[in-house]
Order: C-alpha cells, then structure tokens, then sequence
C-alpha cells in the first residue's frame, strides 16, 4: 500500500505541477480558473488518498465542501467576465 | 409575501432530496434526524424561494438502470479518448461547433441532455435555444461533416433514453411513432 | 489480498484522470478544448477514487455520503463548464482557424444582421458579439 501511495503521489504532483503551469501562464483568467478549477481536483484527489492511508473517513465533508467551491468560484468569474482583456 | 403559492405536491421531490442529502451528510438514517431533517428542510425550501421545477410525472426505473450502464461506458470510453488525444494529438486538434435540435420542448428534458452531454467528454454545450429547443455544442476531435453527423446522431439517442427514463407521455408517443416510421 | 490491489488499482485510475487533466491543460490549443480536458475526465476520476474509498472501508453507512458527493460533482460540472465555456465563446477566446465548422457563428451573424424581436426570438445570439449583456 506504501508503494501505491508514492506512486499515485507522483502522478498527482506532476498533474499539479502541469496545471500551475497552466495558471502561470495561461493568456486569459478563463484558462487561470480552469486550472485552479484542477488543482482543487487533485487537493480532493489527494484527501481520498489520505483517507485511504491513514485509514479514517475525517476528510469527507472537505471533500463536499470542495467541490462546491469550485463550482461557485468558476460561476463567478464566468459570470463577471467581460471582452475587456 | 406576494409570491404565488406553489402546491406541497410539487416542491415534495426538493424536500425528498433535502432530507436524504441530511441523512447522508449525518451518516445517520435514523427516524429522528429524518424527522428534522424534514423539518429544516420544508422551512428552508419556503424560506429561500426558488421557481418551481416543472417535472415531466413520469419516471421509469425500468428504463434509468440500462440507461445508468450506457452512461457509465459512455463516461469510461470517452474519458481514456480524452487522455489518449491529449497525449498524441495535442495541439494538432480539430473541432467544431454544432448546432443539434432535440425533439423535447420541455425545459427540463432539454436541461437534462445538456447535463448528460455535458458530462460525457468530448462535447459541451454553449449555448442553448430554448425557443427551437436546439443546443450548440463544441464538440472536441470533429474533423469532417460526417463526424459531426455522428456527434448529431448520438446527441440524439441520448435524448432518445432520457425520454424513455423520464419524459412526458407526449414526447414518449412521439418517439415511439418516429421509430415505428424508421 | 484482491482488495488490496482492486484499492490500488481504483486509486492509480483516478490519480491518471487528474493527469489527464493536466496534460490536456497544458496541450490542447485554446479555452474551449482545454476545457474538456480539464472538466470532464474528473467525472470518473473522482467516481474512481470514491470506489476505491468505498471498497477499502466496506461499510454500507458510507454509501450514501458518497454517492452525495459524486451528484453534487455530476449537478455541479455541467454547469460551470457551460458558464466558463459560454463566457468564453463571448469574448472569443477561441481559435476559429481550429473549427471545422461553427452553425453558432452562422445563428449569431443571421441575428446581427437584423432585428430579431417578437415570438421566434433565440436566447442565443443575444450579446453573441461580446458578451455585452454581463
């Protein structure tokens, strides 16, 4: 199981890594929430991990909790966004 | 207080779903937290107004399992595509946009598709024509006129299922008719 | 033993999901395809890592929590990905040079051209040049 979690840890960093990219970079604030939007993915992604390694269940809410702040935040910036560039 | 009063019978499914998201966010399904469950959420559901969602009164069981296991192959199969072009194609990429045409006039059967579509990988909807019930959709990977028929094609017998699982009985007569036609 | 690598393997299938996700960020040319690469593999990703969870602990009380979480993801996606990709199309972040064929132009050029009131008016081209309605 040790090594399922470095590898999987592994993975979500490079995933991590390539969205920061993409939120560093990325030419309009669509493509920065977009990415943000990503990185709260893998945050969840690794909570189940540590769920799963330390055998407890105290993340699930935050899991909840993560998703619906990622809806409302891309919602509100699409919303806001305008042909200013 | 001049809204127009809204019948118990038709905000009962927004309760139903209330309660159980209680239950579940407790971990407790016992009658009592039910109970208050309820209770919050018939105040909360008359407190914070919402427009009602019209539902169609029909819902078919039956028909929801097979239509859950496409769902599921549809999500399986297109999301390793996804990975699959991103990884090979890249920036190389073709699409398109393409307007579909549904058969249903009813908002939430049209809503309905959207969402199902929209979960899929490899289409998104941008735009909705509710007057024609029609959808724009940027549909990744279209190459050809004929893959974007393909992509009209499947749209379409996704709405196909959605009306058997839960459309109106107008809409369920018409379907049957069109493919007794074909 | 079995349960050990089905866990396993559930969590590597989500973890490739999220990799997915930042490899199509990173590659795919414009808002609009990044945002299938980005929203949309997360689905099963978050559906996997969920089982994964779910099989580990083998108790039924779970289920329903769980469940609850994926539909929130399923209400919730859809709705910000159209929203994002709405506001995009507006602002035209997109590469045109990359369609194949667009019918929305055609609708949103067609609605420009002249007045478009009373019964048959569309929601869609309205702001279509801009996103001046926000």
């Amino acid at each position: 199981m040790t090594v399922v979690a470095y590898v999987m840890g592994g993975i979500l960093s490079v995933a991590a890594a390539l969205a920061l990219y993409r939120a560093v970079r990325g030419p309009s604030i669509l493509d920065r929430v977009l990415a943000l939007d990503v990185v709260l993915a893998i945050i969840g992604a690794a909570l189940v991990l540590n769920m799963v390694v330390n055998r407890h269940l105290d993340n699930l809410i935050l899991l909840v909790t993560i998703s619906l702040i990622g809806f409302i935040g891309s919602v509100t910036v699409a919303r806001f966004v305008t042909d200013r560039k | 207080m001049n809204r127009r009063h809204i019948p118990l019978i038709t905000e009962l499914p927004l309760v139903i779903w209330l309660v159980l998201v209680w239950g579940a966010l407790w971990q407790d399904f016992s009658p009592g937290n039910l109970v208050f469950g309820a209770l919050i959420a018939y105040v909360v559901v008359n407190f914070f107004y919402l427009p009602p969602v019209e539902l169609t009164g029909r819902f078919s069981v039956l028909w929801l399992v097979p239509f859950l296991g496409r769902f599921l192959l549809q999500l399986v199969t297109a999301s390793v595509q996804v990975f699959w072009l991103a990884v090979t194609r890249g920036p190389t990429l073709r699409n398109a946009v393409v307007a579909v045409a549904l058969r249903s006039h009813s908002d939430f059967l049209v809503t309905a598709t959207g969402h199902a579509i929209s979960l899929i990988p490899g289409s998104l909807v941008l735009e909705v024509d509710r007057s024609t019930s029609t959808l724009y959709l940027h549909c990744l990977n279209v190459a050809s006129v004929e893959d974007a028929e393909a992509v009209r094609r499947d749209v379409r017998a996704t709405e196909a299922w959605l009306i058997r699982v839960m459309g109106s009985s107008r809409d369920l007569a018409a379907l049957r008719a069109e493919e007794a036609s074909r | 033993m079995v349960h050990d690598v089905v866990v396993s393997a559930l969590l590597i299938g989500g973890a490739l999901m999220s990799l997915a996700a930042g490899i199509g960020l990173v590659r795919f040319p414009d808002l609009l395809s990044r945002m299938h690469a980005a929203t949309k593999p997360q689905v099963l990703g978050l559906l996997l890592l969920l089982l994964a969870l779910a099989v580990d602990n083998r108790s039924w009380i779970l289920v329903p929590v769980l469940v609850l979480c994926w539909v929130f993801q399923l209400l919730t996606s859809p709705v910000s990905a159209h929203m994002v990709g709405r506001a995009g199309y507006r602002t035209r972040h997109l590469r045109r040079d990359l369609l194949t064929l667009d019918e929305l132009d055609d609708v949103v050029a067609r609605a420009a051209d002249g007045d478009h009131g009373g019964p048959g008016r569309t929601d869609a081209p309205d702001g279509g040049a801009g996103g001046d309605r926000t």
